[in-house]
């Protein structure tokens, strides 16, 4: 029998193709090939004046493209991952982490603090793909459910921004537990009626799309995310099924039922905005 | 071969001291962790771990209902989500234990090739984790309280099961499972794997079979991506520890239950004895408490699982200044 493989785990969809020759600029479309200085891509969000392709957005620019200036208070920035098993598979899980906080300047893949987004407070919580893939281990679980403690003391809504491979392998076991981890905080900020808006971006996978992510009273995602518990590359590897040409994306998600909408991130701001009124009704 | 990967260990280790580090990448006390590893791997009983895979997944191993017709006695099995179709992969049903009705939810594998195809291997698809939660339902509307039984490879991994909706059928079954005011005890019979397994696994109680594993990801999937290579499965296993003393160890189940000597494929009715005692346990104790100190609890169980640490006190970064 073919070995059936399951996965909750970093796929590699942005990593830059290794080290060939021919690697594209970063500020280049794939789309389209259209080229852009920073600062006008910085200008546009991200995203491709001429194809509306979105690039890929790390936590610190996301954040600094949805709160009201000057607003962000950045909560358990002290959180550390830890190396409980001692896993090493071709490098060792320390220099993994080491390297990513070099590289990103993040503790991990997760930012989270209060803010307020046209002046509607809130909570965010917004994950970094550049940090191990936005792999979710003991930190991205137990700063989310902070997130959640943190909405519930001030009784605000909760907008998370998710981008990720799925749990960490490199924590074994105990990131499988962030699921349900995050899933019993996302039920504490429900009881306590807090509202939560889950946006997902390009990638939402595997173990954050099959938590936490999927639990929004609202849920959007942007243009062209992919959206999938497993990737193409393993369902066509493992089915050999035909794959539809639109497989885990945004639009397949939202014609299935699985999305509210679909929001550019150009329309985001206002997007949150309006939605986090609803939620706080007046009060 | 261990020398090699200890070479191997030693250049990442010179390369790491002279990373220039932020403030916080903590490297303090890492020297004598890989000397731990170094041991580790000079004294991995590699072997050892893969014989546990292999009896965890052994084709004459019991499986869900194999322990269901062991265990509890008029057992009704239930059919269908309700809304789309019947997932063979996962059986959910009503049965009486030591005389209480109790709810049973569990991933089936098949022993012959027709039934592993009707199966589906074990693998759930959304429908069946729906049909799951439609059990959830009945059982906390009647006070029955819920055995899980956990043997899956994962849940599908297809098409439709994607257009159906896999991601989103899995968290909202852990979060109904959240809510419940009922006992839950989830049993890993075989191997639990991710996503797929924990869907059915947000409980009060786990027990967990001496040859069986959990895990994040099978060793094949963790092979093929941090390996590249899907035939290191043996080094993606023994860095995973999926055994049921490294689940204990790290707080994630409660209690391994032992096994007839060489598996429980050697002798499935003093299995299925020995895993109705400790059920029969630990049902007792979960009966006695309220159901809202049941959940709470619950709650409280996973969100505090976790190994992490806190740098000592440093500014918080703001935007916009």
């Amino acid at each position: 029998m073919a070995e059936p493989r399951i996965d909750v785990s970093i796929e590699h969809k942005n990593r830059p193709e290794s080290s060939d020759g021919d690697r594209k600029h970063p500020n280049t479309c794939p789309s389209c090939g259209s080229h852009y200085r920073d600062d006008e891509l910085k200008a546009n969000l991200g995203v491709c004046q001429q194809c509306g392709y979105h690039y890929p957005v790390g936590a610190r620019d996301r954040i600094a493209q949805l709160a009201d200036q000057g607003t962000f208070r950045e909560e358990a920035s002290e959180l550390r991952s830890e190396d409980p098993l001692g896993f090493f598979d071709l490098r060792p899980y320390p220099e993994r982490l080491a390297e990513a906080e070099v590289s990103t300047g993040l503790g991990d893949a997760m930012v989270i603090g209060s803010a307020a987004i046209d002046s509607e407070p809130c909570q965010l919580a917004v994950m970094d793909f550049s940090f191990m893939g936005g792999s979710m281990g003991s930190v991205v679980g137990e700063k989310l459910a902070r997130a959640v403690d943190s909405a519930v003391e001030r009784r605000v809504p909760l907008v998370s921004v998710t981008a990720s491979g799925g749990a960490r392998m490199q924590e074994g076991i105990l990131s499988l537990m962030q699921l349900p981890k995050t899933v019993c905080a996302i039920e504490d900020l429900r009881d306590a009626r807090c509202g939560f808006i889950s946006v997902m971006s390009h990638p939402t996978t595997a173990g954050v799309l099959a938590s936490f992510a999927s639990l929004g009273d609202v849920i959007v995602a942007e243009p062209g995310a992919l959206l999938a518990f497993t990737g193409p590359r393993v369902v066509q590897q493992t089915t050999r099924e035909k794959l539809p040409e639109d497989f885990g994306l945004a639009e397949s998600n939202l014609r299935f039922g699985h999305l509210d909408g679909i929001v550019p991130r150009t329309e985001l701001k206002p997007f949150l905005a309006r939605t986090l009124r609803l939620f706080s009704n007046g009060r | 071969m261990a020398g090699e990967d200890e070479r191997h260990l030693r250049e990442r280790l010179s390369r790491l001291r002279g990373l220039p580090l932020l403030r916080g990448a903590r490297l303090r006390g890492d020297l004598d962790r890989f000397r731990k590893q170094l041991d580790q791997i000079e004294a991995q009983p590699s072997e050892e771990t893969w014989r546990l895979v292999e009896i965890a997944r052994h084709s004459q191993r019991p499986y869900t209902l194999d322990y269901v017709d062991r265990l509890f006695e008029d057992f009704v099995e239930l059919h269908g989500d309700r809304a789309r179709a019947e997932d063979p992969a996962l059986i959910t049903g009503l049965g009486r234990f030591n005389g209480k009705t109790v709810a049973i939810i569990g991933q089936q594998k098949g022993r012959d090739l027709n039934e592993r195809q009707k199966r589906n291997f074990g693998m759930p698809h959304p429908e069946g984790y729906r049909k799951g939660m439609r059990l959830m339902e009945i059982a906390q509307r009647h006070g029955f309280p819920i055995v899980t039984f956990l043997d899956s490879p994962g849940a599908y991994p297809g098409v439709a099961a994607e257009q159906h909706g896999q991601g989103g059928a899995i968290a909202r079954s852990q979060a109904l499972m959240a809510r419940l005011t009922i006992p839950l005890v989830a049993c890993i019979i075989g191997e639990g794997n991710s996503g797929g397994a924990i869907a059915i696994g947000l409980v009060d109680r786990v027990l967990m079979q001496e040859n069986a594993i959990y895990s994040v990801i099978s060793p094949e999937g963790c092979a093929a991506i941090l390996w590249r290579d899907g035939a290191e499965k043996v080094k993606a296993a023994v860095a995973l520890q999926p055994d049921a003393l490294h689940c204990l160890n790290l707080g994630v189940i409660d209690d391994i239950v032992p096994e007839p000597a060489g598996g429980a494929h050697l002798n499935p009715d003093e299995a299925a004895r020995m895993l109705g005692e400790s059920l029969g346990d630990t049902l007792d104790q979960l009966s006695a408490l309220p159901g809202a100190q049941l959940r709470d609890q619950r709650r409280d169980r996973y969100r505090r699982i976790g190994v992490y640490s806190a740098l000592g006190a440093e500014p918080a970064l703001r935007n916009g200044s």
